[in-house]
């Protein structure tokens, strides 16, 4: 399965740790598509940097639309206020880290 | 070709112009080139604060009313006084009669519903063919959809799904706006795109709905609006006494 590697900025007044977000990740995906859902979109926690709010995650490329809507769909972590928004896909880490200037 | 995308329904506080600014200023910083904020029908104040916050940004500051008339009549005379001075005319269709009436009339843009009261979201079959004959486009505000949840969210996408297939079925554009007034709301045309893929469109069509289809409004009213225009098809090239 081809993959595609997902550039994530956390915009919030707050700081949040990474499980803090793997949880806001994985409930927004459960909440718009299910559990059936969200195991087809083979998403997965590459990493977190709290202090640039900076985080990569890996998932299907047939299913970076799900997750993309899923991230937008995401209003608070932990009740409060926050948004994840996709920097940039690429197909390699290292590509995407070059992109992203990370 | 670069797309260019558009918000057209930011809902700045247009008593707060700081409130406005940051708004402005986050939807710039996502990657919106032009964006339209619904102003009050009788005050043209704000208009010339609002252009200058949107060129210090560098973001083409669309004007723009949402017109919400109690019956047809009402309609008539709000778009007779309206439709020179703005750029975007929105409607909010409360009842049928109003919704027909704005669905066949050439001076609307948008038709707007209300979200969530589903049993006055009018855009059904009959609404799509008057719609298909005008230049009304269906407008979806994506904002609801962040801050609806559980069953509310479910049915509101419910009733998109079916409005949007029937749009289709009739080629009625799509237009996904905002409809947010939280900085905090605002999402990137491509997030917005992929929320539109919870009720039907994707890949193009989806993406048509945060560029394409809003900047061909704006460049049709502009071009209307302009002092050149004559008809449509028909503009003003040259004018003096060897014509």
């Amino acid at each position: 399965m081809r993959r595609r590697y997902l550039a994530l900025h956390v915009d919030s007044a707050e700081s949040f740790g990474s499980s803090e977000l793997m949880n806001a990740v994985w409930n927004a995906v459960m909440k718009l598509y299910g559990e059936y859902g969200a195991s087809q979109t083979g998403l997965r926690f590459i990493s977190y940097d709290p202090q640039e709010r900076f985080g990569i995650v890996r998932v299907g490329h047939r299913n970076v639309d799900m997750v993309r809507a899923s991230l937008a769909s995401i209003t608070n972590i932990e009740g409060r206020p926050a948004t994840v928004h996709v920097l940039r896909v690429s197909g390699t880490i290292k590509a995407l880290r070059k992109k992203t200037g990370l | 070709m670069k797309r260019i995308y558009t918000d057209l329904h930011l809902c700045a506080n247009l008593n707060n112009l700081e409130q406005a600014s940051r708004l402005i200023d986050k939807a710039a910083q996502l990657g919106y080139s032009a964006v339209a904020i619904p102003m009050p029908k009788n005050v043209d104040v704000h208009t010339q604060n609002l252009r200058t916050i949107c060129k210090d940004l560098a973001v083409d500051f669309v004007t723009r009313v949402d017109l919400r008339p109690r019956n047809p009549d009402e309609l008539l005379r709000d778009l007779r006084k309206c439709r020179r001075r703005f750029e975007i005319i929105a409607v909010l269709c409360d009842s049928k009669p109003v919704a027909r009436q704005a669905a066949k009339d050439r001076r609307v843009d948008l038709l707007d519903f209300p979200q969530i009261d589903f049993r006055r979201r009018f855009f059904d079959l009959a609404e799509a063919e008057l719609a298909s004959q005008s230049l009304a486009c269906l407008e979806i505000d994506a904002g609801r959809l962040l801050t609806l949840e559980g069953a509310d969210r479910i049915r509101l996408l419910s009733s998109l799904r079916r409005e949007v297939a029937t749009a289709a079925d009739f080629h009625v554009p799509i237009i996904v706006s905002s409809g947010v007034s939280d900085p905090l709301l605002v999402r990137k045309p491509m997030e917005l795109a992929a929320l539109s893929t919870l009720f039907g469109p994707t890949g193009k069509l989806a993406l048509d709905a945060v560029s394409a289809n809003p900047s061909s409004i704006i460049t049709r009213n502009r071009e209307k609006l302009g002092s050149k225009f004559v008809a449509p098809g028909i503009r003003l090239v040259r004018e003096g006494k060897d014509c």
